[in-house]
């Protein structure tokens, strides 16, 4: 219990500092945010005047305060490029197409790791092993928005399959949704899916080789059963904390991936604001990201510790 | 027992081939990338000494152009040699400066402990708080996109990994024996740390600046591609692939395939060498 409201005590402080760190970005930056708004050739009341009302006239402590105090009631403030939108409210918009499109990514992660790795395992030194180490390791070393173009240029240009560039809604329908998601989801998907087939294969490997395994299969149980419901439960505890690592790297293959897919997402807005300097977007974004990462990592944290009994007793 | 003896002579017989490859590979690249100015290359960065030549012009040795030209018709060799200059260059003057910065810092917290710790452990938790790629975004949107900024950031993203390591390291080593020995003959802090822990520190964070200069190379590109890093004309491997946005891509696709292969082969090289080290070096994962 004091170890939970200890955690819970940094992870406070860390957010604290965080949004210290964001909010000062604006101080680092070149030029004055008041001339952005209004341009060249502005008259030197109307300069005054912009200045107050971004509340750069007072002192920095104090705009920090401020602005952590409206950013904790939803309030980011707007973009300093016109049209000047509420960055929260643009926030909302681009949110629900980078969640869709990191989950659908994590999904066909998952979903072509876990069985590649069992069957790579199952033939543990064999061509087939060798050939998906080889395959993984490959992979692992093509950056994700290469892996767009390549996929791009092979799906969407030679085949035509896919459409690129266009995003739709969920509210256009579930078909049109997934057909305009799938590529980019597979493309941000590509390095995990190798990563999490490394791991798990490795592990399994070393499952396979214990005594319950030779059990099992002594009882006569098939192998694909033996793989399923004797070996891939053990084998996950290093997935899961990978899991936690990879969101990280998730959310950085989002951003470019939709940057490169144009796709109306968070990524898309936070790159667009970082190339116009438009500060105030970016730190929006940049907190709310921090806000989200800080957070999944703390929940898988947890759900580590419940999956695994031995760290729940020796640390509690 | 003799199955796991023949896996064992496989495994160490077969990824050294690749290992050798991978070594070649970077080691022409290096010689080539440094030598560049200096080899008779057709214009790589200059628009107004390109107008005559081609536009856009696929690969073909009699032209003169060995991988072809760009939309402008500067020779893309000659950029993916001087984009490996840049992209080197960055990737391992981050990585030194992070080793030190990230090294020291986490040998004075391990051995210090106390106060220092806590503010060591605290920094480093609020800088990974933020994913990498939006700490890189969110630092360039401030910063003068050139070349001394870009390697500050990438060195600032290592720093944490370095901290951990090296304060995992020092506190194993600071309770062993010859470490007790030289405190009891009354040498001071200073001398300990430098004199006796640095050198036991110094492998593992070696074997782990290797494994991370690719993660820099492919974040410096990923800047570069968004058009966060160094601006064009002057080349790097991500602003010459982000030259293939759209049509391009299609019609030329040599425009990305000739900087992609680049970047693939080196950040392939680093990755097998990087894994090789610390397989032989780092005796424990302290970091990820």
């Amino acid at each position: 219990m004091r170890r939970a409201a200890r955690a819970l005590g940094e992870l406070a402080a860390v957010l604290f500092l965080v949004s210290l760190g964001v909010f000062l970005l604006v101080t680092a930056m070149p030029g004055d945010p008041a001339v952005m708004v209004l341009g060249e050739g502005h008259p030197p009341e109307a300069y005054d005047e912009v200045r107050s009302e971004l509340g750069l006239d007072r002192p920095v402590f104090e705009q920090y305060l401020d602005w952590l105090a409206s950013a904790v009631t939803g309030d980011l403030g707007t973009s300093l490029v016109p049209p000047q939108h509420e960055v929260a409210e643009r926030l909302l918009l681009a949110l629900p197409v980078s969640l869709q499109l990191a989950a659908m990514a994590l999904v066909i992660a998952l979903a072509v790791a876990i069985p590649l790795a069992m069957w790579s395992a199952h033939h543990e030194g064999g061509r087939i092993d060798r050939a998906v180490s080889a395959g993984t390791f490959g992979v692992l070393s093509v950056p994700p928005f290469l892996a767009g173009l390549l996929l791009i240029m092979v799906f969407a240009g030679g085949l035509g399959w896919f459409p690129r560039a266009e995003w739709a809604r969920l509210g256009d329908g579930l078909a049109a949704n997934l057909h305009h998601a799938l590529l980019p989801a597979l493309t941000i998907a590509l390095m995990e899916l190798a990563q999490f087939t490394r791991v798990l294969r490795n592990d399994l490997t070393v499952t396979l080789r214990e005594d319950h395994i030779l059990a099992s299969r002594a009882r006569g149980r098939s192998p694909v059963r033996v793989l399923v419901s004797d070996a891939l439960r053990p084998s996950s505890f290093s997935l899961v904390t990978l899991l936690g690592l990879s969101v990280g790297r998730l959310i950085g293959s989002t951003v470019v991936v939709e940057y490169l897919f144009s796709l109306p997402g968070v990524g898309s807005l936070v790159v667009g604001a970082a190339n116009q300097g438009d500060v105030p977007t970016v730190q929006g974004a940049v907190l709310a990201i921090a806000v989200f990462y800080v957070l999944a990592n703390a929940a898988i944290d947890l759900s580590y510790r419940a999956l695994d009994p031995r760290i729940r007793r020796s640390h509690v | 027992m003799s199955e796991t003896l023949t896996d064992r002579r496989t495994a160490t017989r077969r990824p050294d081939l690749v290992a050798w490859f991978s070594g070649t590979w970077l080691v022409v690249l290096a010689v080539l990338a440094a030598a560049a100015p200096l080899l008779p290359l057709p214009e790589h960065v200059d628009l107004t000494r390109s107008l005559t030549a081609p536009t856009l012009s696929g690969p073909d040795p009699a032209s003169g152009h060995l991988l072809g030209t760009n939309a402008f018709g500067l020779d893309l060799f000659a950029r993916a040699l001087h984009g490996a200059r840049s992209s080197l260059a960055i990737a391992l003057a981050a990585v030194a400066l992070g080793a030190v910065v990230g090294g020291a810092l986490g040998i004075l917290a391990g051995y210090l402990g106390r106060t220092v710790d806590t503010v060591v452990g605290v920094a480093t938790n609020v800088l990974l708080a933020v994913p990498p790629l939006i700490l890189l975004i969110a630092l360039a949107t401030v910063l003068e996109p050139n070349a001394r900024n870009v390697t500050l950031a990438l060195a600032l993203l290592t720093v944490p990994t370095m901290v951990r390591l090296a304060r995992a390291n020092t506190m194993a080593f600071a309770q062993r024996e010859f470490v007790l020995a030289a405190r009891a003959m009354g040498a001071s802090g200073w001398r300990v740390m430098t004199r006796e822990l640095l050198p036991n520190v110094l492998l593992p964070v070696l074997s782990m600046a290797m494994v991370l200069i690719s993660v820099l190379v492919v974040a410096e590109a990923s800047l570069s591609f968004l058009g966060l890093g160094i601006q064009p004309p002057a080349p790097t491997w991500g602003n010459m692939i982000a030259e293939g946005e759209g049509r391009v891509l299609e019609e030329h696709p040599h425009v990305v395939l000739v900087p992609g292969v680049f970047l693939f082969l080196t950040v392939f090289s680093f990755n097998i060498l990087g894994e090789k080290a610390r397989k032989r070096w780092d005796t424990r994962s302290g970091a990820r």
